[in-house]
């Protein structure tokens, strides 16, 4: 899986660098949020901006380190959601869960 | 006229032929006739629906086997849409897969797959068949 991690303003950055968010890769995601998570890392940014599909692997992975972030008292925020990927969110109405920016700038603003 | 497509795909037991049978659903959609919802949506849906089903088929009912296969057909029927995946794995019984939780203080990571089906296709069953279990996921195109 092709993914960018930046450290913003003491935010960690990770851009998800595919076409596709689903259960082929999703795990890989999961694996560097929790890497993030159990290494100190408290507030976390994960930019959708390169996805155009997201299944349930990919929106469970995002749940988990929403979960991870939340046990820790930290954050993550997702930013880039295109058409198709935010439906996904309202669908399972993960959209009331999560917040959500239009770019990663909105979200490093929104601290 | 009367427009009817049957498509029979075979792949192995194994996630990263995913976007490829997406890819087929969503270039599929271009060629039906649609009423019912916008042509674009209903591409996406068929990328969703046969990744969904497809992966329930892949973890769930052949239990990740990498030596065990998927086979899906979809048919079209003039305004009739259906999606049959089949597995050779032990099943489950569909009625007792409940909805997602909604409430932010109790989500749970997985089980959101079923939902996801059954909110974009009109029906969803899931039967023993020859050797194994079938998916059907059926979708009216249009009236008629």
């Amino acid at each position: 899986m092709n993914l960018k991690t930046e450290s913003n303003k003491g935010i960690v950055v990770v851009f998800v660098r595919e076409e596709r968010l689903d259960a082929n890769n999703s795990e890989e995601l999961k694996s560097e949020l929790n890497h993030l998570f159990e290494t100190g890392t408290k507030d976390v940014i994960v930019d959708l901006k390169e996805v155009r599909f997201i299944d349930s692997s990919g929106l469970g992975v995002l749940v988990s380190g929403f979960k991870n972030a939340s046990t820790r008292q930290g954050t993550i925020k997702l930013s880039g959601l295109q058409t198709q990927v935010k439906s996904m969110f309202e669908l399972t109405r993960l959209h009331r869960v999560f917040d959500i920016y239009a770019t990663v700038d909105d979200a490093l603003e929104n601290r | 006229m009367k427009k009817k497509i049957a498509l029979e795909i075979t792949i192995p037991n194994q996630t990263r032929y995913l976007g490829l049978i997406g890819k087929i659903g969503e270039n599929m959609a271009k060629e039906f006739d649609v009423t019912v919802c916008d042509r674009e949506i209903l591409a996406s849906q068929l990328n969703i629906v046969l990744t969904e089903s497809i992966v329930n088929a892949i973890k769930h009912a052949n239990a990740t086997d990498p030596n065990k296969e998927v086979h899906v057909r979809i048919n079209v029927n003039d305004c009739d849409l259906s999606i049959r995946v089949y597995d050779t794995g032990s099943g489950f019984d569909l009625n007792k897969i409940p909805n997602p939780s909604f409430d932010s203080g109790s989500l749970n990571e997985k089980g959101r797959g079923i939902y996801i089906i059954r909110s974009m296709m009109d029906s969803v069953e899931y039967r023993r068949t020859n050797g194994g279990n079938v998916l059907e996921m059926k979708k009216k195109l249009g009236q008629g």
